[in-house]
């Protein structure tokens, strides 16, 4: 009973932790934007802007919820509710600290893997039920990228599975003790860095819904808190990348020092910032060149750096 | 690839320099004097009113908002009965000022008008006529002019120059 | 386990009775989506859960993401759903049902037969008897006796990768040096 107990404590505060800081993470965001804009970003709702937040909830809750309609009202409801479900639940497998996380699977990896292809359908559900042109573009844009770009992010993975001998998550962690994966899996890192931003409809790959060609691409139709859903799935979504980022490429939660768990969150952290400033610098690419860019660059780099890893384990076994 | 890192490498650095931000109600930007803002009406240094209702500035309005009526005082001078403006259509264009032939409408380098009823950005001439000569202090039309009084045509009172004939001009 | 096996194989297959009566193609997709969800978790619980989250990426996250992606360029409309309505109408589909209602008998009874087998070797409920398979036995099996298979596999894959680039490379031919050019640009 106690057991269940430690669960439920450690379920409930890792989800509310989570939502805490994705949400906190639209103003540290809006404000490291502004730093590096030369600009202030919001630094009028309480000290710093920090309650910025809660003036944006309120805003988003008491927002009228607007079904259009000419829309599939089933598929659209059901669309936005996805993308959060799938994000939280890849983030079941994360490993946070010891003893810290929600589930061990045996194939930890293989489940993020599937949660984060899953996390499609909200996009491109989302954007054919609006039944409105710049949605369907939007839709388009995601099935096609986020396909294109889940197959080498599996692949850029594979290299970590062959290091490490295992789809669990922690075992993965534990066999960083001696060297970090970034230094063997360079290439590795920075493949599925690319895919990660991908899947997670960052800038500069935030084609499905770029806002100067598409108006909002598949949420233009959404209002209220079905586009909050969209909006918080994408932050928690840049958190799951990054924390998988820090699992499988930086130890986790190894760090000399400071406890486990601090080390975790600083590294997190900081490859979000990461991914906040490439947001600042890079325009987006244009359609054609994201897609040859993934075929054309990334999966061959992906296929050669299988190679590589197999040929070195291979020779040290 | 290294020309997007170096990208952002430069786009890191800009954290260290100076914000260009003007926090606006607490920090008043600094407005050239010749901003395209609020309208005003403004009088000749003898404190009369300089427009004399010709309709150009209504006729230039590329949105319709300025309506005014002519009528003349017991001099025959000609100037609007009523004159008006609505804010929440101008745009600020400038046309109506450069088209006033005596420099009476004139754009101010006031900017803050904003009004929670609409109906409060419809501007009567009261709300609209100032005090001054507003940019221009020494002008006078009536001075430039010559004006008919009782009996008297351009030119034929005391101290007065007869009016330059624009035709006399011609090549 | 067992509760969780029977309630995903009802999802399963109310599910694909769903898929095969909606008029709306999307909506079909949909199902299959959950179909194929449900028997993910009916191999998880049968001890396979390489397979299961297999399916889920290759079935549901990958290949039902192109279905979804063609019946949208489609762009069928209101027009196409009453057709599909039409082609279900009992006429239809009496006689494909009674068929495989047929089938799905024989199949039961065959289950049926081998449960009862199954039960006698190992003594206990044939469901979560089996020992979880992990992915390392998985790719033993399939580099070891199954070699063949996945070679063949392999064989079929490169001829549609084939034919994939020979289609794509018509229209590149079309458009001349310009995609070319274009290609360059994207990588540097």
């Amino acid at each position: 009973m106690n057991e269940w107990a430690a669960i439920w404590v450690n379920l409930i505060l890792i989800l509310a932790v989570l939502f805490a800081f994705s949400a906190m993470l639209s103003w540290i965001e809006r404000r490291l934007l502004g730093l590096w804009q030369d600009r202030y970003g919001p630094n009028r709702v309480g000290p710093f802007g920090v309650l910025q937040i809660v003036a944006d909830s309120i805003k988003l809750l008491t927002k009228e919820d607007w079904i259009p309609p000419f829309a599939d009202r089933a598929v659209f409801v059901l669309a936005p509710a996805i993308v959060a479900v799938t994000t939280l639940l890849a983030f079941a497998v994360v490993p946070i600290a010891p003893g810290i996380g929600v589930v061990d699977l045996n194939i930890g990896l293989l489940f993020f893997l599937a949660m984060s292809s899953l996390g499609v359908y909200s996009i491109v559900l989302g954007g054919w039920a609006s039944n409105n042109k710049y949605s369907l573009l939007g839709g388009f844009r995601a099935a096609a990228q986020m396909l294109s770009y889940e197959v080498f992010m599996g692949l850029a993975l594979m290299g970590v599975v062959m290091l490490a001998g295992s789809f669990n998550l922690r075992d993965i962690v534990a066999a960083q003790e001696n060297l970090w994966f970034c230094i063997p899996q360079i290439l590795g890192l920075a493949t599925f860095a690319v895919a990660g931003i991908a899947e997670a409809r960052r800038l500069p790959f935030d084609l499905p819904e770029s806002e100067n060609e598409l108006v909002a691409g598949f949420h233009t139709e959404y209002s209220s808190m079905k586009f909050g859903m969209f909006f918080i799935g994408e932050y928690v979504g840049i958190t799951l990348i990054s924390a998988m980022i820090v699992t499988l490429f930086f130890g986790g939660w190894l760090g000399p020092l400071l406890p486990p768990l601090v080390w975790f969150l600083l590294k997190t952290f900081i490859v979000i910032v990461c991914f906040i400033l490439l947001r600042a610098a890079l325009p987006r690419p244009r359609y054609d060149q994201l897609m040859t860019y993934g075929w054309k660059v990334m999966l061959p780099v992906t296929l050669v750096n299988l190679l590589i890893t197999g040929a070195v384990v291979l020779s040290a076994a | 690839m290294w020309n997007s890192l170096k990208t952002m490498w430069i786009v890191f650095l800009h954290m260290f320099h100076r914000r260009a931000t003007i926090q606006y109600p607490d920090e008043k930007p600094n407005i050239p004097p010749r901003w395209r803002g609020r309208i005003i009406l403004s009088r000749d240094p003898d404190g009369e009113e300089r427009c004399v209702a010709c309709y150009l500035c209504a006729a230039a309005c590329p949105v319709d908002c300025i309506a005014l009526q002519a009528t003349e005082d017991e001099h025959e001078r000609r100037y609007p009965e009523f004159f008006r403006i609505n804010f929440s259509r101008c745009i600020f264009c400038g046309y109506c000022e450069e088209a006033c032939p005596t420099d009476a409408i004139q754009l101010t380098p006031d900017f803050e008008m904003g009004e929670y009823n609409r109906k409060n950005l419809v501007y009567e001439k009261e709300d609209l006529l100032i005090d001054g000569p507003g940019k221009y202090p020494g002008y006078n039309f009536y001075r430039v002019a010559g004006i008919t009084i009782g009996g008297k045509n351009k030119g034929e009172a005391e101290n007065e120059a007869p009016p330059v004939d624009p035709h006399s001009l011609l090549p | 386990m067992e509760a969780t096996f029977y309630l995903s194989g009802v999802i399963a297959v109310a599910a694909t009775l769903m898929v095969i009566t909606r008029a709306s193609a999307v909506h079909a997709l949909l199902y299959l989506i959950v179909s194929l969800l449900a028997v993910a978790i009916i191999f998880f619980v049968l001890g396979a859960p390489f397979v299961a989250a297999l399916e889920v990426i290759i079935y549901a996250g990958a290949v039902m993401v192109l279905f979804v992606f063609v019946i949208m360029m489609l762009n069928l409309g209101k027009a196409a759903a009453v057709k599909e309505r039409e082609w279900l109408s009992p006429g239809m589909w009496v006689g494909p049902s009674i068929l495989s209602a047929l089938l799905l008998a024989e199949l039961i009874y065959i289950l049926v037969q081998n449960v009862q087998d199954v039960q006698g070797a190992y003594g206990g409920t044939a469901i979560s008897s089996g020992a979880v398979i992990d992915s390392k036995e998985v790719g033993i099996a399939l580099f070891g006796p199954y070699l063949l298979g996945v070679e063949l596999a392999s064989l079929l894959l490169l001829a549609g990768l084939v034919g994939a680039c020979h289609l794509g490379w018509h229209t590149e031919l079309r458009f001349g040096s310009h995609s070319a050019s274009r290609s360059d640009r994207a990588r540097s």
